[in-house]
């Protein structure tokens, strides 16, 4: 058992005399009896900490990660390069270890991060209003939802097919909760259909949900679909990838409510899916409707600048079931490693990060494009990821070896056909800047020749974790 | 009244920069690298129509990579930490964060792993998952854990949803939700975001649920009760089984708060007392660190009847041939859905079982003995001398893993306010109690001293509570103008409200 609590027999002895009792189980008797376990917990004994390593370290190994093989793998969250002085801050305990800053005096290092993100995440999305962060991507749609709802009086839901999966069947979950009715606009040629989204949206509609670039890696013309939507008097709401503001138009330049967003790709590990944060800009009318912690500047008593939370009076622990949101514990760690990423790119390594992925990402698309048997799912402007369509099943070209003995590990492009029956033939291809031009030759090599020779490029790790090139399976 | 005298420590003297203010035309830190033999420098407008492009870079500072390092060095340095001192903040459960469990979380394999990666090639992951979700099985003495939702109330806001969810199938829509009125904000918060309507119970004199009150408002459009037990008054309710029966017996669920849980691990299950839905908060009971406020984790638990609705997907475990197999199961057609993206916070999960392995199952039953023989010994040292003088307990008996206290003797008599105390207290190098929570005790100080604290520091925080009421007596202008010592003094938070400035001008 892991020497985690200090309190020696002796010590223990000496605060239970304190009390006034013979024992620790006498403290327990306020238990009704019929409630008490009357057994252990079936649970293996405690290990030491060597053991625990070994033990999940094993674990790790038996996952293909992004190290041990060149992945292809987006949809929302991207296997970019972060920085090493990411990991130097967010491990600081001073960083690590506080509680949400209810003690505004000691905790001004967190509070001024969370302004400092703020400020950051308002530049990016061109909206003048931004809360500390959410939970992450899709959630973050609910809370928009919940805003536009309150904010119009009115229930309907508009969400392009464009808009992430996991986002639309969030809406779809939270809808039942908040009383609303949730309508789909499809996509043509890779992009939102502004036919079907004049019809869709009434006066009814509450919000519009867009994805920039869409889940296909479409760039949308979100200005010209925005039209409908205010017409309608219907809040404009767009989800976008943070990583693309630094060359994409930003939202509140095409005249978005809201903008929100998965935080990943910003400073953050993959994590199988997190932890990492989501965010959430509007336009200044919306500021005491927002959800979440926002910081906020003023002085103290001697006149000394400070930072503090700000309109509290919106938030759960205050407004109880008034509030604008049920959040807590949200996400400050990891939106303290997203403002360290941004200020590491800097004001011209954002852009350039943005023209990198984007040329990339065509050389990518027009050699897997040209390969036999396969196509572009549409010929849209893309930023950092694609669609393609194969004339195999895309089960069958996954597989990278023989299956005769059990599964053989899948190349990691991300199949369409869960979330889009009607794209079943087709994957996405994500680029970042740690994907070489060597990389896209083997993707494109595998796509093409199947299972030979692939194992050159999964790696394994040595003792320090460290990735050891070349060594094949 | 006297203003002590005092001078500007250095910290204090280096007013706030922020690091747009450091921000210097031309700095960079960031070297990308090249595109790579072949990667045409095609001009940006040639693949993506210019109206769609951005015309201005972004506001984002120009610094160096050692200025970046310098500065939030030196933010870290105005916060107070767990690793620091000691931090007694009520339902937070600040216990310490083994490094260790960093460590783990950090090895490639998790951190490097993308969430879409096939589970053929994810089985680590997935099998830690399950492990987890077994674990938290057993401590909550339920049969079914979900890991999705990313937090507490997320996981509230789950368990709301899966009651509506759960009575839906059965052809019923009540609409009501009861709630003690000690219960956490975002208690209520969740149910008006699920559709229901609050309807608070009353507390009785033991600090638990009003029972003859309870009766009076359950009915059948009632369609959950939440309870937090031990409550957020510290203390066990006793008539539990009656109030899971009266619950019950109008077809209603019950719903726990696990916030408070670890004062119960291994000495008795919700499960076992009755609940259908259990929240359980890694970032409390299961030593994720706090982060300044995330991330976290908030699991549920649900028994047989609920299963079904629980969010997709679940990890599940797949038994045939000669190996066991993980998969992520979607095929849930009773499912209320996702609540957020891909599979919950999984770098959360790691650290969580770290811990729940380090420990064991008697690990952690003996964490909950230490943190309620803790929480005990600090009530018990702080009901005598001054503090037991000003600062009464709400409810005088063995409490839990927690205490209130009330400072409503130590406001009338003292003129101190319990926000004052707490001031003073960062003089002394202690975070504060929660304060003005739960909000039916006058003045609250709620006390959660957890297992992790040596008795050294339980008795140097009553000292100094002690001493700071005997300082109060002869001049209460010293707390009710603290703190001093921290890098910034009492802050106008009115201001920020009325007049916000949340972003850099």
């Amino acid at each position: 058992m892991a020497g985690y609590t200090p309190a020696t027999d002796r010590e223990q002895a000496e605060m239970l005399a304190q009390v006034g009792v013979d024992s620790i189980e006498e403290l327990f008797a306020q238990i009704p009896e019929e409630v008490r376990l009357d057994r252990p917990l079936n649970l293996p004994d405690g290990m030491s900490e060597s053991e625990v390593y070994r033990f999940l370290a094993g674990l790790a190994d038996t996952n293909l990660d992004a190290e041990r093989i060149p992945s292809f793998l987006g949809a929302g969250m991207y296997d970019h390069y972060v920085p090493a002085i990411v990991e130097a801050i967010i491990s600081r305990s001073e960083f690590l270890t506080p509680y949400t800053p209810y003690q505004p005096e000691v905790s001004q290092g967190g509070l001024q991060v969370m302004f400092e993100f703020q400020t950051a995440m308002s530049e990016i999305t061109g909206l003048p209003v931004s809360n500390a962060g959410l939970y992450e991507g899709p959630s973050a749609a609910a809370s928009a939802a919940y805003l536009a709802m309150g904010q119009t009086r009115r229930t309907g839901l508009v969400a392009s097919r464009g808009l992430h999966p996991h986002s639309r069947e969030t809406l779809a979950t939270h809808a039942v909760g908040f009383g609303a009715t949730l309508t789909e606009v499809g996509l043509e040629d890779g992009l939102t259909s502004g036919e079907e989204l004049e019809a869709a949206v009434t006066d009814e509609t509450a919000a519009v949900f867009l994805q920039n670039p869409n889940f296909l890696g479409a760039v949308e013309d979100i200005a010209a679909l925005g039209e409908a939507v205010k017409a309608k008097g219907a809040l404009l709401i767009v989800q976008v990838d943070p990583m693309t503001l630094g060359i994409l138009r930003p939202p509140g330049e095409c005249g978005a409510d809201i903008a929100f967003g998965e935080g990943q790709p910003l400073g953050n590990r993959l994590d199988f899916g997190g932890p990492s944060f989501g965010f959430f800009c509007a336009k200044e009318e919306y500021i005491r409707k927002m959800p979440g912690r926002i910081a906020g500047e003023t002085e103290d008593v001697d006149g000394r600048r400070g930072f503090v939370l700000a309109l509290q009076t919106r938030e759960q622990h205050i407004r109880r079931e008034k509030a604008t949101s049920n959040i807590c514990t949200a996400q400050a760690l990891n939106a303290l490693a997203g403002m360290v990423h941004l200020a590491w790119l800097g004001k011209q390594g954002f852009v350039e990060l943005g023209e990198l992925m984007a040329r990339r990402t065509a050389y990518a698309r027009q050699v897997i494009g040209s390969l036999d048997g396969y196509e572009l799912l549409h010929d849209a402007p893309v930023v950092r990821e694609f669609a393609v369509r194969s004339d195999r099943a895309v089960e069958e070209l996954l597989p990278l070896g023989d299956e005769s003995e059990g599964p053989a590990p899948r190349l990691p492009v991300y199949p369409l056909g869960r979330d889009y029956p009607e794209y079943e033939d087709s994957f996405l291809v994500a680029i970042t800047e740690n994907r070489s031009v060597d990389e896209i030759g083997w993707l494109a090599h595998m796509l093409e020749h199947g299972q030979a020779g692939w194992g050159e490029h999964i790696h394994e790790h040595d003792e320090a974790g460290n990735p050891v090139a070349g060594a094949a399976q | 009244m006297s203003e002590p005298t005092l001078t500007e420590t250095p910290q204090q003297a280096d007013r706030a920069t922020t690091i747009y203010e450091k921000s210097v035309p031309g700095r960079r830190a960031a070297q990308l690298p090249p595109l790579g033999e072949g990667v045409e420098e095609t001009p940006l407008d040639q693949l993506i129509p210019a109206h769609l492009l951005r015309e201005e870079p972004a506001g984002l500072p120009e610094i160096s990579e050692p200025e970046i390092i310098r500065h939030y060095n030196r933010l870290s340095r105005r916060n107070f930490d767990l690793d620091t001192g000691f931090y007694p903040l009520g339902s937070c459960t600040m216990k310490y964060n083994p490094r260790l469990n960093e460590r783990v979380a950090a090895l490639p394999g998790h951190a490097k792993l993308h969430p879409a990666t096939d589970p053929a090639d994810a089985q680590g992951a997935l099998q830690l998952m399950y492990l987890l979700q077994e674990s938290l099985a057993e401590i909550t003495g339920l049969p079914t854990v979900s890991l999705q939702p990313s937090a507490g109330s997320q996981g509230e806001l789950a368990g709301l949803l899966l009651t509506r969810a759960y009575h839906a199938d059965r052809g019923r829509n009540p609409s009501k939700v009861l709630t003690p009125d000690t219960a956490h904000g975002t208690n209520p918060a969740s149910v008006t975001m699920a559709g229901y309507e609050v309807v608070k119970v009353a507390t009785n004199e033991q600090g638990g649920v009003d029972v003859e009150d309870l009766k009076a408002k359950i009915d059948d459009d009632v369609a959950c009760l939440m309870l937090t037990n031990p409550n957020t008054l510290g203390v066990f309710d006793e008539n539990i089984a009656e109030i899971a029966s009266l619950v019950h017996e109008t077809g209603a669920l019950l719903y726990y708060d696990g916030a408070n849980l670890n004062a119960i691990m291994g000495q008795a299950r919700p499960g076992d007392m009755g609940f259908d839905i259990v929240h359980v908060n890694l970032h409390k009971s299961f030593s994720q660190p706090h982060g300044g406020g995330g991330p976290g984790a908030g699991p549920i638990a649900v028994s047989e009847r609920v299963e079904p609705f629980i969010p997709r997907p679940q990890v599940v475990r797949i038994e045939g041939g000669e190996e066991e197999f993980y998969d992520l199961d979607y095929d849930r057609p009773k499912s209320i859905g996702r609540l957020r993206g891909f599979q919950g916070n999984f770098g959360v999960f790691v650290r969580s079982l770290a811990y729940i392995l380090s420990l064991g199952g008697d690990g952690l039953s003996e964490a909950s003995r230490l943190a309620v023989l803790n929480a005990n010994y600090l009530k018990s040292r702080m009901s005598e001398g001054r503090s037991g003088k000003y600062l009464p307990v709400a409810f005088d008996r063995h409490c839990m893993h927690e205490f209130v206290l009330s400072g409503a003797p130590m406001k009338k008599e003292l003129g101190l306010k319990t926000l004052d105390l707490a001031k003073r207290l960062l003089d002394f190098g202690f975070h504060p109690p929660t304060v003005y929570f739960p909000l039916l005790v006058d003045e609250a100080l709620m006390v959660e001293p957890v297992e992790t604290e040596a008795k050294e520091h339980l008795d140097a925080f009553a000292e100094a509570i002690e001493k700071i009421l005997e300082e109060a007596e002869g001049d209460p202008a010293i707390a009710q103008n603290a703190p001093y010592t921290t890098p910034v003094r009492r802050l106008d938070e009115v201001a920020a409200t009325r007049n916000p400035r949340i972003r850099q001008a």
